[in-house]
């Protein structure tokens, strides 16, 4: 793990730390030695075209994948072997990709699976309506009724009633309205007050960029690049999500600039 | 007049159709398995009820209770071993492993019991006392009491199914086993529960059967699993209240093909049952079927 540099340096214990992940799915390799610490607060962005390991990555951590090799360290705990649900009553909780709410479920109802078995905390599902009111008049109706951006909303609200330590956000943005995305990070503030950490997944660079802590680029099942975001520029940013670089240095062992320039 | 007995002859012997295809379909709706062990069940229900009376000599009413919650139990832990385990295997793995349970509880009895019939014998008061409606309609109170039996059965566990905390937790499984997982639900205690609800129906099914007629081993497999997935896929599946319609469905078509000639009782169900799925192949009551 790269040890954090000037004014970030941190002195406390990361609550959530991954070491050298490797995760297979059948014959194929979709993370190759993957690490990363979360601090307390933070919010973590993992950013790479499709097909990186962004999403692999996230599942993981939720336990919806087992490692081939490495561990998930969790609020200093070995969490790699626990199945996703114990994970999730031991403050993991995630956003899955393209929302996953139960469609035979009203919204109130799904609030209420979230809340089943949560963790004691500022989250109820009468926050929830604070924070999103729209959703009080609505609760009855079925989560099919909604717009996506809705949707997405009731997703993270399920997540949040279950009063996770770690937010696990995978693609918020995905087939979503720029104006409604943005309307979606907005409240991310909020999520942070009350003490959750975030660890994101983000196909949007630019909003990464926007609302991250700390950065780190995969492609192809490798780091290609990790920072704050002043400490990376924007020409770095570009050559390590699209693997391009202007010069002779490959980004990884065996693979030549050329190869990635078609 | 012998047509409108017909009728509801028909419509209360789909009372006990529902009593059986509800479990069916509450197992394959939340957990996409074909229970084809559900017919034995059922008899093996019924034989519990027997034995329990026999052993005992307590009233038939007080082993109700009794042989649903052996069965819910059972269920649980079926759940929890052999078919979870076939499950995470994949789907036709069930249709196997359940085929494997019918055919063991099927052996099974015709060591312990022979292939003997039996019936529940709980004295002939309650079992054959009727009312007539005019001269030539004769209902039996027991048909009508298993009516109500399954109507109030589906009332609960609708009742249950929507309001309840695990009704809810069953829903969301069924809809999404990952994101109730990511909800910290654990899908298998779930399941568990589920299959312990469907074997207490089935049980309940079962003992009410056994009161109607005899029953011997094989009777799971070649009356009760037929009937069953019959009212299951003329309802739809997945379908609490398409078991009612569906049982009755085949229930009154059962009675008018005996009407036209009484080899024609099963041919009646069976004409009915290959039409829904010809012209409604999800059943009369989904969603899709409609749209």
């Amino acid at each position: 793990m790269s040890e954090r540099n000037g004014p970030g340096l941190r002195t406390d214990a990361p609550l959530l730390e991954v070491r050298d992940l490797v995760v297979h799915h059948g014959q194929l390799q979709a993370l190759s030695g993957i690490s990363l610490a979360v601090y307390p607060g933070e919010v973590y962005a993992i950013i790479g075209a499709n097909g990186a390991g962004k999403s692999t990555l996230l599942r993981t951590i939720a336990g919806l994948h087992r490692p081939t090799e490495g561990s998930i360290t969790y609020a200093g705990r070995d969490v790699t072997g626990l199945r996703p649900d114990k994970r999730a009553t031991a403050g993991i909780t995630m956003v899955p990709e393209g929302r996953r709410l139960f469609p035979s479920l009203t919204l109130e109802e799904n609030l209420k699976v979230g809340a089943t078995y949560a963790r004691k905390g500022p989250w109820t599902i009468g926050r929830v309506y604070e924070v999103f009111p729209w959703m009080k008049d609505r609760r009855d109706q079925k989560t099919a009724q909604l717009s996506g951006g809705e949707q997405q909303s009731v997703a993270i609200g399920r997540a949040l009633v279950a009063n996770p330590q770690v937010l696990l956000l995978d693609e918020l943005s995905l087939g979503l309205a720029p104006v409604i995305v943005q309307r979606i990070y907005g409240m991310l503030p909020q999520i942070l007050e009350s003490g959750v950490t975030v660890l994101l997944v983000e196909q949007d660079v630019s909003q990464a960029l926007r609302v991250a802590t700390h950065l780190q680029c995969l492609l192809e099942g490798h780091t290609t690049l990790e920072g704050t975001p002043a400490e990376v520029t924007r020409v770095q940013v570009e050559a390590a999500y699209f693997g391009v670089t202007d010069g002779s240095v490959a980004l990884w062992p065996g693979l030549t600039p050329s190869s990635r320039a078609s | 007049m012998a047509w409108v007995n017909a009728v509801i002859q028909g419509i209360l012997t789909g009372g006990l159709y529902a009593l059986f295809a509800c479990g069916l379909s509450l197992l394959f709706g939340v957990m996409k398995v074909v229970n084809l062990a559900h017919g034995d069940l059922a008899t093996v229900a019924g034989y519990v009820g027997v034995g329990i009376v026999a052993a005992t000599h307590m009233p038939f009413l007080w082993s109700v209770p009794l042989v649903v919650l052996v069965m819910a139990v059972l269920g649980y832990a079926l759940q929890r071993t052999v078919i979870q385990a076939a499950i995470s295997r994949g789907e036709l793995t069930t249709l196997i492993v359940t085929f494997g349970l019918s055919i063991v509880i099927e052996n099974g009895l015709l060591q312990f019991f022979t292939s003997n019939t039996r019936g529940q014998a709980i004295g002939d008061s309650f079992t054959t006392a009727s009312f007539s409606i005019g001269s030539q309609i004769q209902i039996a109170w027991l048909n009508v009491f298993i009516f109500v039996l399954a109507v109030v059965v589906l009332l609960a566990l609708q009742y249950f199914l929507s309001g309840s905390k695990y009704g809810r937790l069953i829903r969301a499984v069924a809809d999404d086993r990952e994101a109730a997982q990511l909800s910290g639900a654990d899908y298998r205690h779930v399941f568990g529960i589920a299959a312990a609800i469907a074997f207490g129906t089935v049980a309940l099914a079962g003992m009410s059967y056994g009161l109607t007629t005899t029953i011997d081993p094989t009777t799971g497999t070649d009356t009760i699993l037929l009937f069953a997935f019959a009212a299951v896929v003329i309802g739809g599946l997945g379908s609490l209240w398409g078991t009612l319609l569906g049982g009755i469905i085949l229930g009154v078509a059962q009675q008018i093909g005996a009407q036209i000639n009484i080899s024609y009782e099963q041919l009646g169900g069976y004409v009915i049952f290959l039409l829904v799925l010809v012209v409604w192949p999800q059943g009369l009551t989904s969603r899709r079927a409609q749209s």
